[in-house]
């Protein structure tokens, strides 16, 4: 395969990675509603116990991301990793946090308390929710650094890429459109989060309150996201020529591709059409139907975040930019890797539907069952 | 002025780092070991049906499953550090080192959380049959983790299979089966993974003597006993086997590692093994003092170890920095063979890299072939020496002598002691006077912290022992990091500290609470 279509077919993997990483996040958001939905312990326990069955998932799509990222386009994981240092340590520090939480929270002698783990639940909910957000933001809105390959002959400072910003990575919140996808991600998470719930746990008083919420952070959900993705439309973006590899500001860039690319348009559609339908179902339907929103909106979370990532790297556009240097901004060719590299990893990523298999199969058999109140009791294992 | 990179920004990196891989390295080896032991146990409870083996089998799942826990949380963070404070390794060496980290999510991250699932929520699910395959594949995902990793890291220790191309100023992999199979990385994986399998087996062991000092739960802990001894006694002749084989690879690959991990400064033929000594504090390469104070020594079997040759000539710190000297190694590059350069030569001929480099570059940018061909040629012949431009003194290319010494040696020392407490245990259980000898009871609860400073001291060989390399020969550290300032890292470094802490006296307390409950159906309140 050509180098050019190895570097597609990588960034395609990695934005899928990103938008499973995004509906994932279902987790984080019901972590923000352990108080709101659970007001006493045993229904505490339930919602801690359905989200902590899949906690693991988010987190190792998380850590793959970020090694698949780092194996196709390392000049990215160089650059924004070492640069944005502390949005990318206030990312991860909730992180660290959620793992333990599930498994000590419940445990006798704790150190801690219980109090306090289900603090952190909450805390990576919001800050991990906000901040992807905010850092997915970036790829169209940019950051400030530069790039320089020949540093490496400079003996005494051979260091390639430098953060220009005043607070490495900080600074990306001082833009409204970053905060508004940041919150955009929060309230979907939320959204996306009761679905779950609806879904998985057969109580009565956890389902209505799960419906209420649902409604309650659909709205701002739209508002934000709605008025990010009509700035992206009407704000220039950053162009590359191809025969030149010379990086410009093109006016309503993003409206372009998207035309200019009707597959991500439909993508992008279907996507958005998906997550309110899911968001409709146990709104209007009550009964079987009613718990299965999650099917629904979940697909569609992937295809649109898929759609976005796609409208940032695709058709001649500089995914990772930079607003204080253009020439420095990345693109999938000139920040890939190698050819030889990209075809090893290539033959890897054939497993990819297999694990996929394995893990659908063991879910399957372990989980053909609602959780409630009674199996709290009996179940050996519990958070 | 000429900007210079902050040298703290360099040692608060390292110590990040060091702190952080630490504290993933003391869940890391339990979760290798224990997952067999579980896999083992729960194997026979399923062969014999006895209930009492599946509870057996659960109580340690429940102190499995606290470790792994807080093994997860402490390995995120390393995960992305290669970013963030080690920005210009990550381009550098990123073509190459990127795939294992990508490969260990997508395979191995995966398989395991997946039938962890499966071995906790599964019991009342699904058939044994399955809940067996799951555990023996949470078992297997784990030690794929550790593989990958661990080719990553050997990749550092010696670079294989990749060539240097200098329009992307990076290393560049050429053939993937080549880092994969470097003897390097296979010794390391196997030492490494073994080393995880003894910790496990210590561990079950420690925990099930002290239910017998306590006089509870007899039947559980003699027949965990029985398990994790016989366990432990193969593995642990296999890890000194391996390690063996890891000294070998040190001697061939980084022969200045083998010289610290020593104390040896001054080579000569048919060198003996140091079994135990004190350093001379304040000893310095070239000062002519003596190197040790006091030093007991197993005639020629440093040459034989690093050789297989009880007269082979085995180079000192002092040999290495000044050359002059046939090697027995295996230096790259090659020709070096017949006689090796002092430290001052690599670093000219680092630098003529280096400036060989720029001149190919302003070359290639005006199109002047010529001249970026012959400069390139330049490059490529001294390529081989590329990160010692960066050193600004030879003595630079030492690394900290006592550190790697003492570590060396704890290492090898408990090594040693573990087999024998192997063999103690397993004698006493076979002539059923294992209760009675209270001392050995004893002894083998204090074992645990000692199969952790085993196993600590062990990495500190490893990665001490190779600096000032991130990648040996081609960058030091101070080439490897990110343009951040150290009051950035300081920060990060003290919470990181506080909450790995924190985690780390909570996941004892929890540990200690859920062995006094003992093994109750589940072992959760
Ligand atoms: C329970 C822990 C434990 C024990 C008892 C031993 N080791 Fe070990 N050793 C390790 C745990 C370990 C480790 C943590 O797994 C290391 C760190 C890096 C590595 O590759 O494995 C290691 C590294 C390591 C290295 C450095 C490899 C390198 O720099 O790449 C050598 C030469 C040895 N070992 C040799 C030995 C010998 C001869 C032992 C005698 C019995 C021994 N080890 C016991
Ligand atoms: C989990 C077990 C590990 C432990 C306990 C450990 C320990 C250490 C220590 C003590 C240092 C600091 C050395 C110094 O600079 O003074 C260090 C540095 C480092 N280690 Fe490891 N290490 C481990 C695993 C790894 C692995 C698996 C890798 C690579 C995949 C790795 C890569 C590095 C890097 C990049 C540095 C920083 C550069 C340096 O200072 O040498 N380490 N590690
Ligand atoms: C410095 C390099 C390392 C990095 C970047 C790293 C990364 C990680 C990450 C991100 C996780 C969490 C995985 C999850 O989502 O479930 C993890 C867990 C794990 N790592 Fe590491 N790791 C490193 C060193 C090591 C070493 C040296 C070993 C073994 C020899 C190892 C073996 C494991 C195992 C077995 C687990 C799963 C269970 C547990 O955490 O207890 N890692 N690691």
């Amino acid at each position: 395969m050509s180098i050019e279509t190895l570097q597609s077919y990588w960034y395609i993997i990695v934005s899928l990675l990103g938008s499973v990483l995004v509906f994932l996040m279902f987790v984080q958001g019901g972590q923000t509603l352990i108080y709101t939905i659970g007001k006493n312990e045993e229904e505490r326990k339930m919602l801690v116990n359905t989200l902590g069955r899949k906690w693991e998932f988010t987190f190792t799509t998380l850590v793959t991301f970020g090694g698949a990222f780092f194996a196709s386009f390392p000049l990215f994981y160089s650059t924004s990793f070492g640069g944005a240092y502390w949005v990318w340590m206030a990312i991860l520090f909730p992180f660290i946090i959620q793992a333990v939480a599930y498994e000590f929270r419940s445990k006798p002698n704790n150190f801690l308390g219980q109090k306090t783990y289900e603090w952190f639940l909450i805390i990576n909910g919001l800050l991990g929710t906000v901040l992807i957000g905010a850092a997915v933001s970036t790829f169209f809105t940019g950051s400030e650094f530069s790039i320089n390959k020949t540093s490496m002959i400079n003996l005494t400072d051979p260091i390639i890429s430098r953060w220009e910003g005043p607070a490495n990575g900080l600074e990306a919140v001082l833009n409204w459109r970053n905060v508004a996808l940041g919150l955009a991600v929060f309230f979907l998470a939320r959204v996306l989060g009761t679905l779950y719930f609806l879904n998985t746990i057969a109580d009565e008083n956890i389902r209505k309150r799960s419906k209420k919420h649902l409604l309650i952070n659909t709205i701002p959900f739209l508002i934000f996201f709605l008025s990010y993705v009509i700035a992206l439309m009407v704000y220039p973006g950053f162009a590359v020529d191809p025969l030149s590899g010379t990086v410009f500001m093109e006016p309503y860039k993003y409206f372009h591709n998207l035309i200019t690319m009707p597959g991500v348009l439909i993508l992008f559609i279907i996507g958005v059409m998906l997550v309110l339908a899911g968001i409709a179902l146990p709104l209007l339907g009550e009964g079987k139907r009613g718990s299965t929103g999650i099917w629904l909106a979940g697909p569609g979370t992937i295809f649109t975040v898929l759609a976005l990532f796609l409208l940032a790297g695709f058709n001649n556009t500089a995914y990772y930019p930079s607003t204080y240097d253009l020439q420095s901004s990345l693109t999938i060719h000139n920040s890939s890797s190698s050819h030889y590299t990209l075809t090893a990893m290539s033959y890897v990523s054939i497993m990819v539907p297999f694990v996929v298999a394995y893990i659908w199969y063991a879910w399957k058999s372990i989980n053909n069952k609602k959780i409630d109140a009674a199996e709290m009791k009996s179940e050996s294992h519990t958070y | 002025m000429i900007e210079s990179v902050d040298l703290s920004t360099i040692d608060w990196s390292r110590a990040q780092f060091a702190l952080t891989a630490i504290y993933h390295w003391l869940f890391v080896p339990l979760t290798l070991g224990l997952s067999f032991l579980i896999a083992i146990m729960e194997t026979i409870y399923v062969k014999t049906g006895d209930p009492e083996w599946k509870r057996i089998t659960k109580f340690w799942m429940t102190l499995f499953g606290i470790n792994f826990a807080i093994g997860v949380a402490t390995g995120i963070i390393l995960e992305f550090q290669f970013g963030t404070n080690w920005s210009n390794y990550s381009w550098f060496v990123g073509d190459i080192f990127g795939a294992p980290l990508a490969i260990e999510g997508i395979m191995a991250f995966f398989l395991e959380s997946t039938f962890i699932a499966v071995m906790f929520f599964g019991w009342n699910k699904v058939s044994k049959g399955f809940h067996l395959t799951s555990s023996w594949l949470t078992a297997i995902g784990a030690n794929l983790s550790a593989l990958w990793i661990l080719v990553a890291n050997a990749w550092m220790q010696y670079p294989a299979g990749m060539h240097f191309n200098p329009d992307t100023v990076r290393n560049e992999m050429v053939n993937f089966w080549e880092v994969l199979l470097s003897p390097v990385a296979v010794n390391k994986f196997l030492h490494t993974v073994s080393s995880g399998y003894v910790t496990g087996a210590i561990f079950v062991i420690g925990i099930s003597a002290w239910f017998l000092l306590k006089k509870r739960e007899l039947l559980m802990a003699q027949r965990s006993i029985l398990v994790a001894s016989i366990f432990g006694l193969i593995t642990s002749l296999f890890l000194a086997f391996t390690g063996d084989g890891s000294a070998y690879q040190v001697a061939q690959k980084q022969p200045m590692k083998l010289a610290a991990m020593e104390g040896l400064y001054k080579g000569e033929k048919g060198v003996g093994l140091v079994a135990m000594g004190i350093l001379t504090p304040g000893k310095k390469a070239g000062d002519g003092k003596d190197a040790f104070l006091v030093k007991i020594e197993i005639p020629k079997l440093l040459s034989v170890l690093g050789y297989r040759n009880t007269d082979a000539y085995v180079p000192g710190v002092e040999d290495l920095i000044q050359g002059g000297f046939k090697p027995e190694f295996s230096p790259r590059p090659a020709q070096e063979s017949a006689i090796a350069i002092s430290v001052e030569e690599k670093i000219n001929k680092g630098r003529t890299a280096v400036t060989a480099l720029g001149i190919y570059k302003e070359a290639k940018a005006v199109d002047d072939k010529a001249k970026s061909d012959s400069a390139l040629k330049v490059m490529k012949e001294n390529f081989p020496y590329f990160g010692y431009a960066y050193l600004n003194k030879p003595a630079s290319a030492i690394p900290n002598v006592p550190v790697t010494f003492y570590s060396f040696h704890i290492m090898v020392a408990l090594g040693v002691f573990f087999i024998l407490l192997f063999i103690a245990v397993l004698y006493a259980l076979k002539k059923k006077v294992l209760e009675k000898q209270r001392w050995l009871l004893w002894l083998s609860v204090w074992t645990i912290p000692l199969v952790y400073l085993a196993s600590q001291t062990g990495w500190i060989v490893a990665e001490m022992g190779r600096q000032p390399w991130v990648i040996q020969d081609l960058m030091p550290t101070m080439a490897a990091i990110s343009k951040i300032d150290a009051s950035s890292v300081v920060i990060t470094f003290f919470l990181f500290a506080a909450v790995f802490t924190a985690l780390l006296i909570a996941e004892i307390m929890i540990m200690k609470r859920q062995i006094s409950i003992g093994p109750k159906e589940g072992g959760t309140k």
